[in-house]
């Protein structure tokens, strides 16, 4: 039977502790908010958006979302990659510096 | 220990023919081992497969250097391969041939010859151009040396062979009845 | 009940995936594996054993293949040999890494160039630090035996490590011999049902393969794959008793002992040539020669306690290695040599090169061996490795 899985970061103390196979056994997700990590920030012009999706869908990160019919960004763990802005067929995103000088 | 070689071309069911012998001396309590030359086999070249038989269990694993009996499937070998290499003495050889035992030259030997082609073509066994002749060279085999009962090898046959069970019985009865025996 | 059947030890491979029920088999053909493929290929197809069996396009995706399958909780089976299992390489690495028991019958075959077909272990010496189980079998019986007894000891919640069962190209693969087959009750009563802890499952997700960092876990989990094969060469030896009692043949222990524990003369070696050897042996002792053999089964775990209780007495040892290690001596030779460093006594170990390229290895080559041996105890100075049977004049020294 399969472990019923826990979803929070265990608390290994030895090497006994730690599961046979190599497996995480939490969400990484929820405990590691790679937002932090942005120096760069998505900004969608809704006007522009033509709602197409093809950002949604070239997230490499699952960071945008769908909420009926257009994108929202989840920046607790959008990274700034830019893809989504390169690849929007009608340039409504922008990549604005998370911190104006 | 009895060893036993097989000389045959490649797609004459001599590798077959080492099996089914194999499984027969089984069926009478032997230990047993089968194998072919341990080669790259192609249709039409020169093959050799062998086996092994004793009433003690077999753990030598290597090849057969000097077999009691050997079994030359094609008369044409006999011109292309040193069939008798390394045959003890006294060896039988059995050889498929038309000719006699006193015809063949292989007088230092004991020797069985059937006309295992016949044969196999009378019971559709294989071609023209390339009956198929194992179980036909069986059947002498067994008579000419008592090594097995041609029953065990009759038994051992349907198993084994791909296609046609019937047929390659009836041939290997035959030719218990027709091979002929000089010694 | 179990019939006795002449067959080869390819096919004999292929039944014993089936009576396993190996769920997923992935497979790429090579010669001299092919005609195992080829027979689970016949019962897959006539619904004889059901299965799921995938055609893949390299060997390297064969194991692959196996990993992914063993972590979604299937019985996997996989077989190859030579450059098969060479191209597998960092896929075995995964496949202990990742814990998957995946069972594979390899073919112990030579690499190229120049090519070969024929019998030598340069193919699986060469993944010796892949943390797979090696055992090395000497018959077609043991083909059967060892991938049952495997898939048992392998699966255990605690051991969770793939094994490779070998056996020699031709000698064993090729060759029809006596083989007990047991019937699919015999195996279902002695081997449960495959059921790991962690699975991947779409409804339940994990990550597995994951980024483990030097200071925790990557190191104790790599210790956790030297422990769990430390618990397998116990339980090798506890489950074998069981299959005895089961299917009535002994499976034995790590090491077999062949009229050796009374032998001043000792050779150690593996495989098909140690079945040979028991027949010189036994004709060596009718003369009056203190000789005896010991072969090493498991070469993974590697069973140093036994060797040195087994030739701790002996007077001087020799080691016969179907392989090579270039740049220094055989594997085994190696290994043997390193199991009695640390025992208080040391007797002298010579090693022998012997069988490279399936050169056939016959009883009076090994009466070679013991000869030399002999030699030996008698104080007369000797090479620590030899090439035995090489065409021409004894190898050179530099």
């Amino acid at each position: 039977m399969a472990k019923p899985r826990k979803d929070e970061r265990p608390d290994y103390k030895t090497w006994k502790d730690i599961p046979l196979t190599p497996v995480c056994n939490f969400t990484t997700i929820k405990g590691n908010l790679t937002g932090s990590w942005r120096t760069f920030r998505p900004v969608v012009d809704m006007d522009k958006c033509i709602k197409c999706g093809i950002c949604w869908q070239d997230c490499p990160d699952a960071a945008i979302d769908w909420d009926e019919d257009h994108p929202v960004w989840r920046y607790s763990h959008c990274k700034g990659c830019g893809i989504c802005a390169r690849e929007c067929p009608s340039d409504a995103i922008e990549m604005e510096l998370e911190v104006k000088i | 220990m009895k060893e036993i070689r097989f000389h045959g071309r490649g797609g004459q069911g001599a590798v077959i023919a080492s099996n089914i012998l194999a499984n027969a001396a089984f069926l009478e309590g032997k230990d047993v081992q089968a194998f072919p030359f341990f080669g790259v086999e192609r249709r039409g070249a020169p093959v050799t497969a062998f086996t092994r038989l004793d009433d003690k269990p077999i753990r030598i694993k290597y090849f057969i250097y000097n077999p009691n009996y050997v079994i030359v499937m094609d008369e044409s070998l006999l011109k292309a391969v040193d069939v008798t290499a390394g045959l003890k003495d006294p060896g039988i050889v059995v050889v498929n041939s038309k000719r006699t035992p006193e015809e063949m030259e292989l007088s230092q030997y004991k020797v069985a010859t059937v006309d295992a082609t016949s044969i196999a073509l009378d019971n559709d066994l294989g071609s023209k151009v390339a009956p198929i002749v194992n179980t036909v060279m069986l059947g002498a085999f067994a008579i000419a040396t008592g090594e097995v009962k041609l029953d065990s090898i009759l038994e051992s046959i349907p198993d084994r062979v791909p296609v046609k069970a019937e047929e390659n019985t009836k041939a290997c009865q035959t030719a218990a009845e027709k091979v002929v025996l000089h010694w | 009940m179990s019939t006795k059947k002449v067959i080869s030890g390819n096919y004999t491979a292929a039944y014993a995936s089936m009576l396993c029920r190996a769920q997923v088999v992935p497979a790429y053909p090579i010669t001299p594996q092919t005609t195992i493929v080829e027979k689970i290929a016949e019962f897959v197809a006539s619904g004889q054993m059901k299965a799921q069996y995938i055609n893949v396009e390299s060997e390297h995706s064969a194991m692959a293949a196996c990993i992914s399958a063993a972590l979604t909780g299937a019985r996997t089976f996989t077989a190859t040999s030579a450059h098969g299992l060479v191209l597998m390489h960092e896929m075995l690495h995964w496949a202990a890494g990742a814990r998957t028991p995946v069972i594979m019958a390899n073919v112990n075959r030579a690499l190229a160039p120049p090519w070969s077909g024929w019998a030598d272990h340069t193919d699986s010496m060469s993944q010796r630090d892949t943390g797979w189980l090696q055992i090395y079998c000497s018959s077609n019986q043991e083909v059967l035996d060892t991938l049952i007894l495997c898939y048992k000891v392998c699966e255990q919640p605690d051991i969770m490590l793939p094994a490779m069962v070998n056996m020699d190209a031709f000698i064993l693969s090729h060759t029809s011999e006596v083989v007990d087959v047991p019937d699919q009750k015999e195996v279902d009563d002695y081997l449960p049902k495959f059921d790991p802890e962690y699975t991947l499952d779409v409804d339940d997700p994990r990550s597995f393969g994951t980024l483990a960092f030097p200071q925790s876990w990557y190191m104790e989990w790599r210790y956790k794959i030297q422990h769990a094969h430390d618990l397998a060469a116990k339980r090798l030896v506890d489950e074998a008793k069981a299959f005895e009692k089961h299917f009535g043949r002994p499976w034995g222990g790590l090491i077999e002992e062949y009229r050796s524990k009374d032998a001043e003369i000792i050779l150690v070696t593996m495989s098909t040539i140690a079945s040979t050897t028991k027949d010189v042996v036994d004709s060596l002792r009718d003369k009056g020669r203190d000789v005896g053999l010991v072969r090493v089964k498991s070469f993974r775990p590697f069973p140093t306690k036994d060797l040195r209780e087994a030739l701790g007495h002996a007077k001087v040892i020799g080691v016969a290695d179907r392989s090579h290690t270039y740049g220094n001596e055989g594997p085994l030779f190696t290994e043997v040599k390193g199991a009695l460093y640390n025992h208080d006594r040391r007797p002298p170990l010579v090693g022998f090169t012997v069988g490279i390229g399936g050169r056939d290895v016959l009883d009076t080559t090994i009466e070679g061996l013991y000869d030399r041996l002999e030699k030996v105890a008698d104080g007369e100075a000797y090479k620590e490795v030899t090439w035995i049977d090489l065409i021409g004049d004894e190898e050179e020294v530099v």
